[in-house]
């Protein structure tokens, strides 16, 4: 009795052991993990800053506006007006002086630089340059959110279909490949080199132009109807062509693909084992198909959900849907630096954060990979 | 040799490969005689010369084909100088003046009427300037008197646009668009287009023994040439015709630069392994948090629209791409195999190990990788002209898709102008995609037979 009190307290021990060892080992490697993630967002960011400030050359425009606009300002007050040229340029001078302050352009870029980084790495976006939000907001972060709705809405909408329908097409064509579709998707996948705009363009001259039963662009009509039933209804016929757009440049080449990597599962000698067997198509693809490809099929819908964040910048564009794709380049055009580093930090936090808790997913779905285990091989 | 052999009579097995051959080599075939038969110099010449080298054509006019689809018969660009057949000039000079007669005789057999008729006058004159009176002769025998009036040094008409010939067409003809009232029927309703042949006959006198007079007619026809024109009046087939070249070295220079620098970077990284393998990986990390397309389009805004800089800035942020892993696999597998110990134990060098042993290897794999990766880089051209960033200079297919999008193509109904591009783009990247993907699967051992 005793000894058998005693041999089960050994194994719990050892139980526990190992167990603290495995804890300890996936707090080292996640630490590990976190801080090489933290130093990569940190590089990319600064770079981000960097270009989008183009070594301070962006400062000297923004100075050119400043002095251009105080000067504006100033001259339509009679009370200026009534100064000497001396005072008026003293005056001026104050104005831009504080006009600058105000925008930080005071400081040299490097240290300005670091400060950028710093607000950045802490979601601390600031205040645009120039965009406004439609709510008439300057804060960074309320123009991205205000434009992630739609944003979400599109490429919600087309990814996520685009990733479920080419993911069951392709294993229903894996399961009898060789037959008139297999062969009609392997001819067509060569068209999704053509990027999504492309397709937008001839949807817009079919449905928009010739047809005229679809809209051009935008997101809702203007006036936008009252009724709620209404507007969703609006919405979504604003939705399709751009959605379509999407969808049609993505799926031949994603059901080509998905449809490989089945059949190349699928010839293993493990599945021709349980087809010997004589288990339904059904049980082959979700216990012995499914199941390995698991992990590749999860860091592709991962990668489909960061991709989300992004939104087309093209094709937004061309439909004018008010997304994060279009803010992006509008922000652009006006030089708005804080707006194209704020989306840029997000876009770059997101894929981290998914990259990061992709490997744990890993060592949940897969066996074979455990959590910073095992000795790497040499 | 035998090997190259080999691959063809594999690629004839594959009907889309073989087609994406033969458009590969027509298309390469194509730009190398437009290099030849329109220099750059020459290239950039028409398209940035704007009004005064095409001040001969229509303003936004379809290609001459588009009559085929058309139940009416569009007019099509005329363009009469003294050199002409149809033109006949005759100076004569009397005592104190001297007649010069220009007459312009064509048929005019079409449906429709055209954009514009315009006479570029020029007066040959010491002090007092020639003086002019122009007719017009229908098929039907009238006349009508359509100008009079002294010419400068240099006068140009645009028929439409004078004022008191509307006016005098108004009350003739009962047509209110002087081009209507000059060739309709009189008084037909809707207006019925009088078909046969005219003359416009500029009846010149001038006052000093050495004047003269030279008279261009053009008539700007409703469709143009085989590509049609923009709204700058220029022929787009030179832009359709440049944009084969660029795309082509676009899209060749992009992918090969990439594949091959991202080739020979695992390479390294994987031979010499340790921290510059490791250097690498951080590297590739770092470049996937930057969304490159907003990074292209910063690049394009603050810095350079230059082709060059683009594709240079294209090339940077592909190479560390995640091809780079796939690549380092495979070399990690082949690091291992026995000829490459052989090789160190011969005393090979390092750069010899890498550029002669490991590289050679994956050759097959790269391929079908570069050949497919073609088209999204001249895709990747026009993307950025869409953006209002292709290259400012060079006429691309891209810039006239932006130009046509830009100049609301879509909604007037110009489709040639944005549909011809487009096809051009179309052919050319299936073509590379076609091959690139029986490539992949003449040397991918794991999809032979899928």
């Amino acid at each position: 009795m005793a000894t058998e009190t005693k041999a089960v307290q050994t194994v719990s021990k050892a139980k526990q052991r190992a167990w603290k060892g495995t804890l300890a080992r996936v707090a080292k490697y996640t630490g590990l993990r976190s801080v090489t993630m933290i130093i990569t967002i940190i590089i990319g960011v600064y770079l981000t800053i960097l270009i989008a400030n183009m070594g301070g050359y962006v400062d000297e425009i923004m100075r050119g506006n400043i002095e251009d606009n105080v000067a504006n300002t100033l001259r339509n007050q009679e009370s200026f007006q009534r100064l000497s040229p001396e005072a008026q340029r003293s005056l001026l001078q104050q104005e831009v002086r504080n006009e600058e302050e105000r925008l930080g352009l005071n400081q040299p870029f490097i240290i300005r630089s670091f400060r950028f980084l710093w607000d950045g790495l802490t979601l601390n976006l600031g205040r645009s340059l120039n965009m406004t939000s439609d709510t008439g907001s300057r804060q960074v972060r309320l123009i991205i959110l205000e434009r992630l709705g739609p944003t979400m809405l599109l490429m919600g909408t087309s990814q996520l279909l685009l990733f479920f329908t080419s993911v069951y097409l392709a294993l229903m064509l894996s399961r009898k490949y060789g037959s008139f579709f297999d062969r009609v998707v392997i001819a067509l996948s060569p068209t999704s080199s053509a990027p999504s705009w492309f397709y937008g363009i001839f949807f817009i001259l079919i449905f928009a132009s010739v047809l005229r039963i679809l809209p051009f662009g935008g997101m809702v009509s203007a006036p936008p109807p009252e009724n709620s039933l209404e507007y969703a209804l609006d919405v979504l016929k604003h939705l399709i062509l751009p959605a379509a757009a999407l969808y049609v440049s993505l799926i031949f080449i994603s059901i080509y693909n998905w449809r490989t990597f089945f059949l190349i599962f699928s010839s293993e000698d493990y599945v021709e084992m349980a087809k010997a067997k004589g288990l339904t198509d059904r049980e082959i693809e979700s216990r012995y198909i499914l199941r390995p490809t698991l992990p590749t099929i999860i860091t592709a819908f991962a990668l489909t959900l960061i991709g989300l964040w992004t939104g087309a910048i093209v094709t937004e564009t061309v439909f004018i849907w008010p997304g994060l794709g279009r803010t992006l380049f509008t922000a652009v055009g006006l030089y708005d630096t804080p707006v194209i580093v704020g989306s840029t930090i997000i876009y770059a936090y997101l894929l981290a954060i998914t990259v990061f808790l992709l490997d744990f997913v890993y060592a949940l779905v897969d066996p074979r990979v455990k959590v910073g285990g095992g000795q790497k091989k040499a | 040799m035998n090997a190259l052999r080999s691959t063809f009579s594999e690629i004839k097995r594959y009907p889309s490969a073989l087609a994406g051959l033969v458009i590969i080599i027509l298309l390469v075939i194509a730009a190398v005689v437009i290099l030849i038969a329109l220099p750059y110099n020459e290239a950039v010449r028409l398209w940035r010369g704007g009004e005064g080298v095409w001040y001969k054509n229509p303003k936004t006019a379809p290609p001459a084909w588009t009559n085929f689809f058309t139940a009416a018969d569009r007019p099509v660009t005329l363009h009469l100088t003294v050199e002409d057949e149809a033109v006949e000039k005759f100076r004569e000079e009397n005592e104190t003046t001297v007649d010069i007669f220009t007459t312009f005789t064509f048929d005019f057999n079409y449906d429709e009427i055209p954009q514009e008729i315009s006479l570029f006058m020029e007066g040959i004159y010491d002090e007092k300037e020639p003086f002019a009176d122009i007719y017009l002769l229908r098929p039907d025998g009238s006349e009508e008197r359509l100008l009079s009036e002294g010419i400068p040094a240099s006068r140009t008409v645009y028929l439409s646009q004078e004022t008191d010939l509307q006016r005098r067409i108004a009350r003739n003809t009962g047509f209110e668009d002087v081009l209507v009232g000059m060739l309709s029927i009189p008084d037909t309703d809707p207006p019925q287009i009088m078909k046969g042949t005219y003359q416009i006959s500029v009846e010149g006198i001038g006052f000093e023994p050495d004047s003269d007079m030279n008279v261009e007619m053009v008539m700007y026809g409703k469709v143009h040439g085989i590509a049609g024109t923009d709204h700058l009046r220029r022929d787009l087939s030179v832009a359709l015709m440049w944009g084969i070249p660029i795309a082509l070295a676009f899209g060749l220079i992009a992918s090969l630069g990439t594949t091959v620098l991202t080739m020979i970077i695992s390479a390294v990284g994987v031979w010499y392994g340790g921290w510059v393998d490791e250097l690498i990986q951080r590297i590739t990390e770092v470049n996937l948090v930057l969304p490159f397309l907003s990074i292209l389009v910063m690049v394009g805004t603050f810095y350079s629209k230059s082709i060059w800089v683009i594709l240079g800035v294209t090339v940077l942020l592909s190479i560390f791409g995640g091809a780079i892993k796939t690549y380092r696999a495979n070399f990690m597998q082949i690091k291992e195999s026995m000829y490459i110990e052989a090789a160190q134990a011969y005393g090979a060098n390092d750069f010899r190990i890498i550029f002669l042993y490991l590289i050679p290897r994956i050759i097959p794999l790269l391929i079908p990788g570069l050949v497919s990766s073609i088209p999204t880089f001249v895709f990747l051209e026009a993307t950025l002209a869409l953006l209002g960033l292709g290259d400012p200079v060079l006429p691309t297919w891209g810039k006239v898709i932006n130009d046509a999008y830009q100049n609301g193509a879509l909604y007037n109904g110009m489709y040639y102008w944005i549909v011809q591009p487009a096809v051009l783009l179309m052919i050319t990247g299936l073509a590379f995609a076609m091959l690139g993907f029986s490539l992949d699967r003449i040397f991918n051992p794991r999809l032979r037979g899928l």
